[in-house]
């Protein structure tokens, strides 16, 4: 229904161009009155006025549908206790009005034996409220589909008329759009706004039940503890004491992002310069795609990688030499991390490499300078901040991966700095507390906000650091 | 003379570390090739029993003049279970639950999709080629070892003997797997197709152009062209360049936070997804189409404006028109990465067992990579071969964008 009133929206709104064209062009030939504006502007004016209620209607309609669903179907008439249901219940009866409301209105011959027995179990007022639900869906597809036709012909034909040859089409076109474009890139701001707010509500609920301070610095991570308990019946504090410990999902993160620091900085670094300053053209032309390719493999390929070979790999050559390796180190996450974020190093040091001005290069070798002396010496400490720089995003991004660490580190916390033993990390629990029931009054949801807005916070601080390393410590050549 | 060999030998050092790196870093996008070919190309192919099968009316209580709905209504259980035992006769209870374990438990399944296609075969006996079980696919296959003691097999040596009997007769044999291709996901995995998660990728993708690439290219103009530079310019700029680097699963905590909790959008839709990916490209977007426009020399704005042309004229009839491959590039690129993108999925729901295949971004879905997310968490030996075949679509997928991305670049972008 949606798609097919969007369809006769654009029709409609293609059509009032043509509309407020042609009688622009007649009112200039036939009318003989001076436009201020090209006709195509009256048509642009006509189809802009048409549209633009009738989208922000729209709009709103979607946004408040859950609420007008709910007013309709949900009276108390028919659910007389419904004041005291928690927001997990009403949910449920939602959702299962919602698979009611589908099959209420057939026949019964139609229907398997399935949704029979469904139909069977639902009660009397049950079965009401379905059928009050069949009809709200109707109506409310009804009245979508009447806002898109009437409302626009209407607006439309009215800005028709309004056309004359006082009306100075072209400025208000303009200005609308000028609006238009303004508030597309205002969007990007909002959207970091909804993430913050997003983050730091739920998290505000979650530190309603446990007290920052635990959760900062206590070293226990036992989530399912609060799993337990009945979220309506309150938590007991000791329940909740040593649940949510941030201090091993930290050193986990940092676990595993060093030994992918370990691996990605010296073969991205070396890759770099080897490419940039000894590779001939065509070794160039051919190593650098392939390498390339590393940063457009999606995660989850390198987390089933690191899951299905190297974790096992690392296992037995562990135990051929008589250690005891776990089979969801950190090593075999760090090393596929390492691995995804070579190309990502090597790209941005080679930008910083090729950006050290060529008479540096011509110094150095002119006072005797071997290659590699002239790297180690003056391109290198020349080209620092960037390299600094292009570090800490990796760091940042190592942080902050998630499908790797998902699939081939452990989901039990661990408090360790052995890469050879299980570590969990942030986003990995973050994963976990969601996959499941998501009910936004248990802790045990509401912590992955609390630990998304410190990954935010993390993830951010290391950004600023970056950009302040590069523009403050930057050599400039001019 | 002996400290400059020490020098030149330090040299040599230092290049051939440069080439190991290199070397070592092609090494491993080789690696990961291999083993994904060689662990997916499997999943193509599947193992077929051919099986005489009489369609009985009496144990699917139909007939010549039956409706499609009631043939689709029927159950073809019981005759499932009658083709198995005429087709291995004399077999004893036990035996005949070992045999009926060899096919696959959507046998009755195939059953109704063939007589739908073809209901004139009721009352007839035809010969068909009925999918085997995983189990047996796998032995087939050669991933299974046969010559290991009884009990760490799925496959006892009963079942073993009957199969080496039916591929002494020729009736095992392999057929191109269609129905990876066009089914929904499964328990099975003999039966478990990634068409359904095409799709919801597929929608997603397209909610997450439709939102991302307007707004990201009229951003990128009102930077570029009608604002000067000032305070608000210098935040938003610092925003979108953060925005680029904010954790892709602190995006998907904005889709289930904001989105499903505050606006209400329903749980596991591509809407959502699309919409969460959308956020995620916007700023690659904006970045790229701004370099684009910045490259479109001041001239082309001079001449227009010199003859008359409002800025909002020289702006939409020429400035975008001259960047807009530019745009397109960054566009491809940026939504191959959201095509590959799963921790937003995850966060967003859309990581569900889903059967069905979804009939526009409302419907419940997965998406590509969290299918194949699913199926890699999946203990089954036939799910490793489908996992491997999902990262292999995924890719070929991922190369077309980018191949696209570049023909664009080529073929259309203006050098001033």
């Amino acid at each position: 229904m949606i798609y097919f009133a969007l369809l006769i929206l654009v029709i409609i709104s293609y059509l009032f161009y043509f509309i407020g064209k042609k009688r622009a062009l007649n009112l200039k030939f036939n009318g003989n009155i001076k436009l201020s504006s090209q006709p195509d502007y009256f048509g642009y004016y006509v189809v802009l006025m048409a549209l633009i209620p009738a989208l922000l209607m729209w709009f709103g309609l979607l946004l408040f549908k859950g609420n007008f669903q709910e007013m309709f179907v949900m009276s108390p008439i028919l659910f007389p206790d419904i004041s005291t249901w928690s927001d997990g219940k009403l949910g449920l009866i939602l959702n299962k009005l919602n698979n009611l409301s589908v099959i209420v209105n057939l026949p019964l011959d139609d229907l398997t034996n399935g949704e029979k027995s469904i139909l069977n179990m639902a009660s009397e007022n049950e079965l009401t409220a379905a059928k009050k639900l069949a009809n709200f869906d109707k109506i409310y597809g009804w009245s979508n589909l009447t806002l898109f036709i009437i409302l626009p012909i209407i607006l439309g034909f009215l800005a028709t008329r309004s056309i004359s040859g006082k009306l100075n089409a072209q400025p208000i076109v303009e200005k609308i759009i000028t609006y238009i474009i303004k508030g597309s890139s205002y969007i990007a701001i909002l959207i970091t706004i909804g993430i913050f707010l997003s983050l730091v509500f739920e998290a505000i609920n979650f530190f309603r039940y446990v007290n920052p301070v635990d959760f900062f610095f206590s070293t226990g991570w036992n989530p399912n503890r609060a799993f337990v308990v009945d979220a309506s019946e309150g938590f007991d504090k000791d329940d909740l004491e040593n649940a949510f410990g941030f201090i091993p999902l930290l050193t986990g993160t940092l676990l595993i992002a060093t030994v992918a620091m370990i691996v990605a900085i010296p073969l991205g670094l070396m890759s770099a310069i080897y490419l940039a300053e000894y590779a001939s053209k065509r070794v160039r032309d051919i190593a650098k795609p392939i390498i390339e390719i590393l940063a457009g493999i999606p995660t989850v390929v390198y987390g089933f990688f690191a899951a299905l070979s190297l974790a096992p790999f690392i296992k037995d050559v562990g135990e051929s030499v008589g250690l005891p390796v776990s089979a969801e180190s950190a090593l075999a996450a760090g090393l596929a991390m390492g691995v995804m974020i070579i190309p990502f190093v090597s790209s941005l040091s080679d930008d910083v490499i090729k950006a050290v001005p060529q008479s540096l290069r011509d110094g150095s070798y002119a006072l005797g300078a071997t290659r590699s002396e002239t790297i180690k010496k003056v391109i290198l400490p020349a080209a620092l901040a960037g390299i600094m720089g292009s570090f800490l995003l990796a760091v940042s991004r190592a942080i902050g991966e998630t499908m790797i660490v998902v699939m081939a580190a452990s989901l039990r916390a661990n408090l360790t700095f052995n890469p050879l033993e299980p570590a969990t990390t942030i986003t990995t629990q973050i994963v976990t507390s969601l996959i499941g029931d998501v009910e936004f009054d248990n802790p045990k949801t509401l912590v992955a906000f609390a630990l998304g807005l410190t990954l935010f916070l993390m993830t951010l601080l290391l950004n600023i650091l970056a950009i302040t390393i590069v523009k403050k410590y930057r050599e400039k050549y001019e | 003379m002996n400290s400059l060999n020490k020098r030149l030998s330090a040299e040599k050092r230092f290049r051939a570390y440069g080439l190991f790196a290199v070397a070592l870093s092609m090494f491993f996008v080789l690696i990961l090739m291999w083993k994904i070919f060689s662990t997916g190309s499997g999943a193509f192919v599947r193992t077929t029993i051919e099986a005489n099968v009489f369609f009985n009316p009496d144990f699917i209580q139909v007939n010549q003049n039956s409706l499609e709905k009631e043939l689709y209504r029927a159950s073809y259980v019981a005759l499932a279970d009658e083709v198995v035992r005429q087709n291995h006769p004399k077999l004893n209870e036990e035996q005949f639950i070992k045999v009926r374990e060899m096919y696959t438990r959507k046998f009755d399944y195939q059953l109704r999709d063939y007589l739908l296609d073809n209901p004139d075969k009721i009352g007839q006996s035809i010969i068909m080629k009925i999918t085997a079980s995983s189990d047996l696919d796998q032995i087939v296959k050669g991933n299974y070892p046969r010559d290991v003691p009884e009990a760490q097999r799925k496959i006892n040596d009963y079942q073993l003997s009957v199969l080496d009997k039916l591929t002494s007769e020729g009736k095992v044999s392999s057929v191109f797997n269609f129905w990876f291709f066009t089914k929904g996901d499964s328990r099975d995995p003999e039966s478990a197709g990634i068409w359904g998660a095409v799709m919801g990728s597929l929608y997603a993708l397209i909610i997450c152009f439709s939102f991302a690439f307007p707004i990201g290219l009229l951003a990128s103009v009102y930077l570029e062209e009608f604002v000067k530079p000032g305070k608000v310019t210098d935040i938003i700029e610092v925003n979108i360049n953060n925005l680029a680097a904010v954790p892709s699963i602190v995006f998907g905590l904005l889709g289930l936070g904001m989105l499903i909790g505050v606006i209400g959008l329903p749980y596991q839709v591509p809407l959502v997804g699309g919409l969460v990916l959308g956020f995620m490209t916007l700023p690659t977007i904006i970045i790229a189409s701004r370099a684009s426009l910045r490259s479109v020399p001041p001239s082309i704005r001079e001449g227009a404006l010199a003859v008359g042309a409002t800025k909002m004229q020289t702006v939409f009839h020429h400035v975008i028109p001259l960047s807009l491959p530019g745009t397109l590039t960054g566009t491809i690129i940026g939504m191959a990465q959201a095509l590959g993108e799963t921790a937003p999925l995850l966060m967003i729901g859309m990581v569900a067992f889903v059967m069905e295949i979804p009939g526009g971004p409302l419907d419940p879905a997965t998406g590509l990579p969290s299918q194949i997310y699913l199926w890699s968490e999946s203990a089954e030996r036939g799910f490793l071969e489908k996992t491997s075949a999902g990262i292999m679509l995924l890719l070929l997928f991922l190369i077309i964008m980018n191949t696209a991305a570049v023909v664009i670049r080529r073929r259309l972008e203006v050098k001033w």
